[in-house]
């Protein structure tokens, strides 16, 4: 079973990013990049799944600058065997990366994608599903186990009451939550190694698909910040507070 | 312009977060109708079909949709966007809008919007991103606008309608998926998602037995849901359907008691426009205490019991 693994390039999720002066974006520049946290996780699980002995090849895959190599490498470093960059210096939206994704699924027909369940820059929690549906594919969206028995996938997902249970046929696309694995820290070695697994370019323009943004993001801006609080001396001011001031019980 | 909100439901009542999503959908200030997409779905549609500002409610039935799969669901809904020419969709926030209204979107070449907050007309909408720190205006001219919207953000749509409930033909089944169970948690206490008042709790619990020790009396006091960070879910103290943040719940209550969390930007991402928030640490330099309308330094293992005896003495 081939497995398909889609990796995004985002600000780490360490770094508190600012808005433009000009309000026309967040600044970028000279802000540290990492794999996507979901991404990592889902890589982690392919590769758990071809360590078992279920899958036979882990392909990472990206759309975006020739910058996301960075990105491919380290998803090789965790065991990926190959990687792709699908290369274009425009913007993408998740239903470009979609489209974007279904024609490198056709080309390569794995059984099973693991996307992570959402991109930690836009938020928008979409991508998966997207591809999901441009293949006629079942999904199971913010996996927290995946179990392949045979031609079908049994898959827990954290819902907002608790966890659910799926199965669903291959092929098919699962998106990772948080708590699917741990993933590996990528070894000296196999970073070493990744330097030497293939990692083809393609260009978007080969793919023949229409990747032109439809969503405008007309202005950025910072919400509101709170207004700094106090602290109290003890508990029974704290009680004070509630009930005089703040009226909340 | 026709608007169509996607139910969710367990076949018998409609979810908090509809209420919201029909709340938000009177925004467009246009026909609003409420897709029940389920199998002998009779109460949820009236449920529905009673609630302020709706036009009508399209009910479907087929067994196929009990557990409502969403690849069903998707094929389903597009097809009477196609049909009916509907140009908006709406699904709550939740982890079932979000499951579903990108599948609606793709089958129609669309681009879906999540997670807005603001509708300021059609095709125009304001939505978080990087975690909450930053604010996007959107604009959008698709012909079919769908979204996902926040529940905090819109205020539920109340009882007080008398739509028609109008049967229409089931889709196809892709049977490509099936629900083996679902674990729901089940609890005494107010939903978490719409509370009033929410104690949280983070790894400064240290286990699960002292998060129900500590936290519980305090709970039941103030009459509050738990909540939790992701630390604390991650160690196994609680349940994945506690965490609040980024990846988990958004919440606005009246009070967030936030006890033993550092304050993390993916926990503020879930919290932070409570109205008060009070925050309970021992490192007076915790992030958490800059959000915090009322921050107490101090040992929890104290101040905690302090506070449920301080309460209870008082009421
Ligand atoms: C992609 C991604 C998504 C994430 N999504 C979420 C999310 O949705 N929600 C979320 O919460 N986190 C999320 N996180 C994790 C987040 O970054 C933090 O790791 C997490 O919130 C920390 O939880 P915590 O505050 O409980 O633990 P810690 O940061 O370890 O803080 C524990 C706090 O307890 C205090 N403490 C310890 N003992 C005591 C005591 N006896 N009395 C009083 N105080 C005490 C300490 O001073 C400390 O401040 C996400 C991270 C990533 C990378």
């Amino acid at each position: 079973m081939k497995i398909l693994v889609p990796v995004k390039r985002v600000v780490d999720y360490n770094v508190k990013v600012r808005v433009k002066s000009d309000r026309s974006g967040v600044e970028l520049s000279g802000v540290k990049m990492a794999i996507n946290p979901f991404d990592e996780i889902s890589v982690e699980e392919a590769v758990r799944l071809k360590e078992a002995g279920t899958a036979t090849e882990v392909i990472a895959v990206s759309c975006g600058s020739a910058a996301s190599q960075e990105t491919l490498r380290t998803a090789l470093a965790m065991g990926a065997d190959r990687a792709i960059l699908v290369e274009t210096d425009a913007e993408l939206q998740p239903l470009a990366v979609g489209k974007l994704l279904k024609a490198v699924a056709e080309r390569e027909q794995p059984q099973l994608v693991i996307c992570g369940k959402q991109a930690i820059d836009d938020d928008a929690n979409q991508t998966g599903q997207i591809l999901a549906a441009l293949m006629g594919w079942g999904q199971a969206t913010f996996a927290s186990k995946v179990v392949v028995e045979g031609e079908t996938l049994r898959v827990t997902r954290e819902i907002d009451g608790g966890l659910e249970t799926l199965e669903l046929k291959l092929p098919a696309v699962v998106t990772s939550d948080l708590r699917l694995n741990e993933p590996r820290y990528a070894t000296l070695p196999n970073i070493m190694k990744a330097k030497k697994k293939p990692l083809d370019v393609i260009p978007v323009a080969d793919l023949g698909v229409d990747v032109a943004p439809r969503l405008r993001h007309t202005q950025y801006s910072e919400p509101p910040t709170r207004k700094a609080g106090i602290k109290v001396a003890d508990v029974a001011d704290l009680i004070a507070k509630l009930k005089n001031d703040a009226k909340v019980i | 312009m026709k608007v169509l909100v996607i139910a969710e439901h367990d076949n018998t009542k409609i979810a908090g977060a509809t209420l919201n999503a029909v709340g938000a959908a009177q925004q467009f200030g246009a026909e609003v109708q409420v897709l029940v997409a389920g199998c002998d779905s009779a109460a949820a549609a009236n449920e529905a079909a009673a609630l302020a500002g709706v036009a009508g409610v399209v009910s479907v039935n087929a067994p196929y949709y009990r557990d409502q799969p969403v690849e069903n669901l998707a094929v389903l809904v597009a097809g009477l966007v196609r049909n009916e020419g509907f140009t908006a969709v709406l699904a709550g926030g939740t982890s079932f809008g979000k499951n579903l209204a990108p599948r609606i979107a793709a089958l129609l070449d669309v681009a879906p919007v999540s997670d807005v907050v603001s509708i300021a007309g059609v095709g125009r909408y304001v939505r978080p991103i990087y975690a909450g720190n930053v604010m996007v205006s959107v604009e959008s001219d698709e012909p079919v606008q769908v979204l996902t919207v926040r529940t905090t953000a819109f205020a539920a749509a109340s009882a007080g309608g008398a739509a028609a409930v109008r049967e229409v033909v089931a889709g196809e089944d892709l049977a490509v998926s099936r629900l083996v169970g679902r674990e729901i948690s089940k609890s005494e206490r107010p939903e978490l998602a719409t509370a009033r008042i929410v104690v949280s709790g983070g790894r400064g619990l240290g286990s699960g037995d002292k998060y129900r020790e500590v936290l519980e009396p305090l709970a039941d006091r103030l009459g509050a849901a738990l909540g939790a960070s992701r630390a604390a879910v991650d160690a196994g103290y609680v349940p994945n359907d506690y965490q609040v943040g980024q990846t988990g719940k958004i919440v606005a209550p009246d009070l967030y008691v936030a006890v033993g969390i550092s304050g993390a930007i993916q926990h503020l991402a879930g919290m932070k426009d409570s109205k008060v928030i009070v925050a309970i640490n021992k490192d007076p330099d915790a992030p958490i205490f800059q959000v915090a309308d009322f921050g107490l330094v101090g040992d929890l293992f104290e101040t905690i019991p302090q506070l449920v005896d301080g309460l209870g003495a008082n009421q």
